[in-house]
C-alpha cells in the first residue's frame, strides 16, 4: 500500500511537468496583452513597450519559462502582472469558498440522492421510481442559472427569507454561512442529486437481483438491513466513483453559480484571469486544478479499499 | 450499461471514497475565515456595486475608469474642475505671473497623508512629474515646461517655455488620468511599474488587508481629512464624507446586482443595463436615475495605413454610409437614454459644434455614399471590422456598421473576437489580411474627448498617434493653435475649425452619445451629479 503510494505520488511529477510546459506555452500562443488591460485605451506603443518590459513579457519565452520554473521549485507561483498580487495569497482567498460550496453541495447531494436512488430501486417501476426518474432528468436538463434564479426569485424576494447573493466564512458566523450557502448549493445539488440518484438507483437494481440478497431475504432479514447493509453497500463502488468526480468538478470551480451567487471562487479567479491574459494566476490556477484532480483520484482510489476488502493495491 | 460504467469508471481509476475528501473539506471549511464578501450594509456602511471589480491600484498607470474612480476616493488633486467645466482650487490656491508664464501655487492648511505626515511641495512635484509621464495632456504640458519646483513645504512654481493657457484645466482634468498627489516616496518611483504603497491623503482611506482584487474593497473614512469649505461641485468643492465606510462589490451577474438592490443587501448600483430597468422600476424602494448627463460618446475609428481607408474619399464614404439612430437605437434601445449628437467634443460641453455630421445624424445617406465610393474607384478590398464579443457596450455598432457599409457597396470581413484579442490587434500595424485592421469601435466618457488637447483621436502624429496612426500635419497646426488661444471665445472658434476638419478627413466617426443610468436605494441621499462617481457628500438613512 504505501508502495502504491509513493509510486502515485512520484507519477505526479511528470503528469504536473507536461501541464505546466503546455499551460505556459498554450497561453503565450493565445492572442492578447496584458501590458495593453494595464495602460488602457490611451496608451501609446511605447509606453504599452515599457509596461511589457517592466512586467518580464518582452523577455524570451525559455527566459520566462525559466523564470517560472525557479518560482514554482520555491513554491511560488508568481505574482498577478494586473493587481500585482501573490498568486497563492489571490487562490488562497478564494479556494475556501469553492471548497465550502463544493463540500457542502456534496452533502446535500448525498442526502437526498442516495435516499432517493435505493427507494426508486426497491419501488422499482412503481410510481415512486418513475418520480425519482422524472426529477432526474429535469434536474439534468434545466440550466443551473434558470434554476438559481428561480431559487433566488422564490426564497429571497419573494419569501425573503435568504439572502440574494454573497459569502461569509463559516469561522467568521457559520448561521450567515449557512443562509448564503443554502441557494447556491441546493442550485448546484439538483444536478448532482439527479447524478447520483440515476446511479444509485442502477447500481442498487443490479445488487438486488444476486442471490445473496435474495438468501438475506429468505433468512428473514429486515428489509431496511437488506437494503442499506446488504445492498447498498456493495452497490457502493459506482455511487462513489460519480460523487469522487462530482467533488472535483465543483472544486474546479462553477462558474455560472458563482456568478449567480456572486460567491467569489476559484471559477471566477480563473474566468477573470483568462479575460485579462493574467499568465501567471491562469498557470497558477490550473496547476492547482492539475494537482487537486491528481490528489483526489488518489484518494479515492484508495478508499475502494475501504468500501472493497478485496481490493489490495 | 451499469458494469460497463462500472469498467469504464474503475478503469481511470477514478472511484469511490469521496467521504474522506468531504471530512477533511468539513475540517478545512471550519478554519476558513477568508473571501467574504461584505453581503449587508450595516449602519454606515455604503455598499456599492461599481462597474467592474478594482484590480489595478495605480491610478496614474492606468486609465481604467475603476482606478480613477478609486483614486479619486483615497488622494486628492491640487485642482478640480467642476460642473461648469470652470477649474477650481482644491489642495491649492495659485498666481499666474503676468507674462502667463509662471504658475505659482500654495497648498492649503491642514492637508496631511494618510500615515499622518503632512502634505508638502515636494510630494505634489514628485506626483506631477510621474503623471506627466503617463498622461497624454500631461505630456504636452510637460514639453512646454521650463521647470517645475517647490520652493518651499507649501508652495511649488511650475515655470513654463511658452504660454499654455489650459494649464489649469489640464492639472484639473478628471478623467482619463487626473494628477493626484502621493508622497514624494510613492511617487518617484517609476512611471511604468505599478506601486505598492496605497497611502494618500484623500477623504477615504484604502483599507488593504481587506482588499480582494476584482472583488472587494473597503474604504474608510479618513478622520484627518479637511473638506473645503465651498459646496461640492463635481471633483471640486467640500468633500464631506457623511458614513463610516464604503465597500465596493463586485457582480459579475447584472440580475443578481439588481436583485440585492431591491432587497436591500446593496445600497448603490453604479450602472444598470438598459433592458434591466423595468425590473429595477417596480421598487418603490429604488431610485434610478442618470448620474452623468454627459455620459458616453462610442465612435468608430479607421486604419489609415492600409486601402481602403487611406483613401479620404473612401472614409467619408463610410462615415455617410452611418446613422447615429441606427447604432443607438441597437446598443441602447430606449430613446431616453441616448442623444443623436454630431459634435466630436460631446453635446453638452463648451466646445460643442456640430458641423459636417448632418449625414450622421439624419439617418444616414446610403445612395450617397453609393456614388462616393465609385468616385473613390473603390476596387472591393475586404474592410476588416473587429468586433468584440464580450463587452455589451461594445457588441452591437460593429453589427449596425457591417451592414450600412454592405448596403453602401463595402466589402465587410467582420471577425469576431474577444476584447483583449481586439485591443492587442488594434495595436497591431501588420496589413489586414496579415493580423492588422480596417475598423474597430470603442466609448469614451465625454470627459475624456470634450478638449483637442485630450482627445486621443485628435494626434495626427502618423505612428506617434493612437491607433489608426492618421499622418496630419493640419490637425497638429490646429492643435498647437488652440493650445496657444487664450480667451474662451478664441478657443471656440479653433474648435470649430477642428471639428470641420475632424469630420471631413474622418479621422473618427462619432456616432452619438448615451447615458448609463445609476441605481439607489432610497436610504441613500446627497450623492451628487457628476460623471466621477464619489461617495462624499453622501448621508445614509438608518
Amino acid at each position: 500500500m504505501l508502495g502504491y503510494i509513493i509510486r502515485r505520488i512520484l507519477a505526479v511529477i511528470p503528469v504536473m511537468t507536461i501541464v505546466a510546459v503546455f499551460v505556459f506555452l498554450l497561453l503565450r500562443l493565445t492572442p492578447g496583452d496584458p501590458a495593453a488591460i494595464i495602460a488602457g485605451d490611451m496608451a501609446t506603443p511605447a509606453q504599452l513597450e515599457r509596461i511589457r518590459t517592466s512586467l518580464g513579457l518582452s523577455d524570451p519565452l525559455h527566459e520566462q519559462f525559466i523564470t517560472w520554473v525557479g518560482l514554482l521549485l520555491q513554491g511560488e507561483l508568481g505574482t498577478s502582472l494586473i493587481s500585482n498580487t501573490p498568486v497563492t495569497q489571490m487562490i488562497g482567498q478564494r479556494i475556501w469558498p469553492t471548497v465550502n460550496i463544493a463540500v457542502l453541495t456534496i452533502i446535500l447531494s448525498i442526502l437526498i440522492a442516495v435516499p432517493m436512488g435505493v427507494l426508486a430501486a426497491w419501488r422499482h417501476r412503481t410510481w415512486v421510481d418513475y418520480v425519482v426518474m422524472a426529477f432526474s432528468v429535469l434536474g439534468f436538463s434545466i440550466p443551473v442559472f434558470v434554476i438559481g434564479y428561480l431559487f433566488i426569485q422564490t426564497f429571497s424576494i419573494e419569501l425573503r427569507w435568504l439572502p440574494v447573493q454573497g459569502y461569509i466564512a463559516p469561522s467568521e458566523d457559520f448561521s450567515k454561512f449557512l443562509s448564503r450557502a443554502i441557494l447556491p448549493c441546493l442550485t448546484l445539488a439538483t444536478i448532482y442529486v439527479a447524478l447520483i440518484a440515476r446511479m444509485t438507483r442502477a447500481s442498487m437494481l443490479e445488487v438486488l437481483g444476486e442471490d445473496y440478497i435474495r438468501t438475506a431475504r429468505a433468512k428473514g432479514v429486515k428489509e431496511t438491513v437488506v437494503l442499506f447493509r446488504h445492498a447498498l453497500r456493495n452497490a457502493a463502488v459506482p455511487i462513489m466513483t460519480i460523487i469522487g468526480t462530482g467533488f472535483a468538478l465543483l472544486i474546479g470551480g462553477v462558474v455560472v453559480t458563482e456568478s449567480v451567487f456572486n460567491i467569489p471562487g476559484i471559477g471566477r479567479l480563473t474566468v477573470d484571469a483568462i479575460l485579462a491574459r493574467d499568465y501567471p494566476v491562469i498557470q497558477g490556477m490550473i496547476l492547482l486544478t492539475s494537482g487537486l484532480y491528481v490528489f483526489i483520484n488518489l484518494v479515492i482510489d484508495l478508499s475502494y479499499t475501504f468500501f472493497d476488502p478485496r481490493i489490495r493495491y | 450499461m451499469l458494469r460497463i460504467q462500472e469498467r469504464l469508471f474503475r478503469g481511470r481509476s477514478l472511484g469511490r471514497g469521496a467521504a474522506l475528501g468531504l471530512l477533511a473539506g468539513a475540517v478545512l471549511m471550519a478554519g476558513s475565515s477568508m473571501a467574504t464578501i461584505p453581503a449587508v450594509a450595516e449602519g454606515k456602511t455604503v455598499t456599492a456595486v461599481m462597474h467592474s471589480g478594482l484590480r489595478v491600484l495605480d491610478p496614474i498607470i492606468t486609465t481604467a475608469h475603476i482606478t480613477r474612480n478609486h483614486g479619486y476616493m483615497i488622494y486628492d488633486v491640487l485642482v478640480a474642475v467642476d460642473e461648469n467645466f470652470e477649474p477650481q482650487p482644491q489642495m491649492a490656491d495659485w498666481a499666474i505671473s503676468d507674462d502667463n508664464l509662471v504658475y505659482t501655487f500654495t497648498l492649503r492648511d491642514g492637508l496631511t497623508f494618510h500615515d499622518g505626515n503632512p502634505v508638502t511641495a515636494a510630494d505634489a512635484v514628485a506626483s506631477l512629474r510621474r503623471w506627466g509621464k503617463r498622461d497624454s495632456g500631461g505630456q504636452l504640458l510637460f514639453d512646454v515646461t521650463e521647470s517645475l519646483e517647490a520652493k518651499d513645504d507649501k508652495t511649488l512654481v511650475w515655470t513654463l517655455k511658452s504660454p499654455f493657457p489650459a494649464l489649469l484645466e489640464i492639472v484639473g482634468k478628471q478623467s482619463a488620468v487626473p494628477p493626484f498627489i502621493m508622497p514624494e516616496r510613492v511617487a518617484s518611483g517609476s512611471a511604468d511599474e505599478a506601486i505598492t504603497d496605497y497611502t494618500g491623503s484623500g477623504p477615504f482611506v484604502f483599507v488593504e488587508e481587506e482588499y480582494q482584487p476584482g472583488v472587494s474593497v473597503t474604504y474608510r473614512k479618513f478622520d484627518d481629512y479637511v473638506p473645503r469649505e465651498e459646496p461640492a461641485s463635481w471633483m471640486a468643492g467640500g468633500k464631506n464624507v457623511k458614513v463610516d465606510e464604503v465597500k465596493w462589490v463586485t457582480m459579475p451577474d447584472a440580475q443578481t446586482a439588481i436583485n440585492a438592490l431591491m432587497s436591500g443587501e446593496i445600497d448603490y448600483l453604479e450602472q444598470v443595463q438598459i433592458d434591466l430597468l423595468p425590473i429595477l422600476e417596480t421598487s418603490e424602494n429604488v431610485t434610478v436615475e442618470t448620474r452623468d448627463e454627459l455620459g458616453y460618446q462610442t465612435i468608430g475609428r479607421m486604419n489609415f495605413k492600409y486601402p481602403p481607408f487611406d483613401n479620404v474619399k473612401v472614409r467619408q464614404a463610410a462615415m455617410m454610409a452611418l446613422s447615429q439612430e441606427d447604432v443607438l437605437g441597437t446598443l441602447i434601445g430606449n430613446p431616453d437614454y441616448y442623444t443623436i449628437c454630431g459634435a466630436i467634443f460631446g453635446c453638452g460641453t463648451p466646445l460643442a459644434d456640430e458641423s459636417g455630421s448632418e449625414t450622421l445624424t439624419s439617418g444616414g445617406d446610403i445612395e450617397g455614399a453609393k456614388k462616393l465610393l465609385e468616385e473613390a474607384g473603390y476596387d472591393g478590398t475586404p474592410v476588416v471590422l473587429m468586433q468584440p464579443t464580450d463587452v455589451v457596450s461594445l457588441t452591437a455598432q460593429p453589427v449596425v456598421a457591417a451592414q450600412a457599409l454592405r448596403q453602401a457597396g463595402f466589402n465587410v470581413d467582420m471577425q469576431p473576437m474577444d476584447w483583449q484579442t481586439l485591443v492587442t490587434r488594434r495595436a497591431s500595424q501588420a496589413e489586414p489580411s496579415e493580423g492588422g485592421w480596417n475598423m474597430f469601435f470603442t466609448n469614451w466618457m465625454v470627459p475624456e474627448i470634450n478638449s483637442p488637447l485630450i482627445s486621443p483621436m485628435l494626434n495626427g502624429r502618423g505612428d506617434d498617434a493612437w491607433f489608426g496612426w492618421p499622418k496630419d500635419d493640419e490637425i497638429e497646426a490646429l492643435r498647437a493653435e488652440f493650445i496657444a488661444a487664450d480667451t474662451s471665445e478664441k478657443q471656440k472658434e479653433v474648435a470649430s475649425k477642428i471639428q470641420k476638419h475632424t469630420l471631413e478627413n474622418v479621422l473618427y466617426i462619432p456616432l452619438g452619445q448615451y447615458a448609463s443610468p445609476q441605481a439607489r436605494s432610497n436610504k441613500l441621499t446627497g450623492m451628487i451629479p457628476s460623471p466621477v462617481p464619489v461617495f462624499w457628500n453622501i448621508e445614509k438613512a438608518d
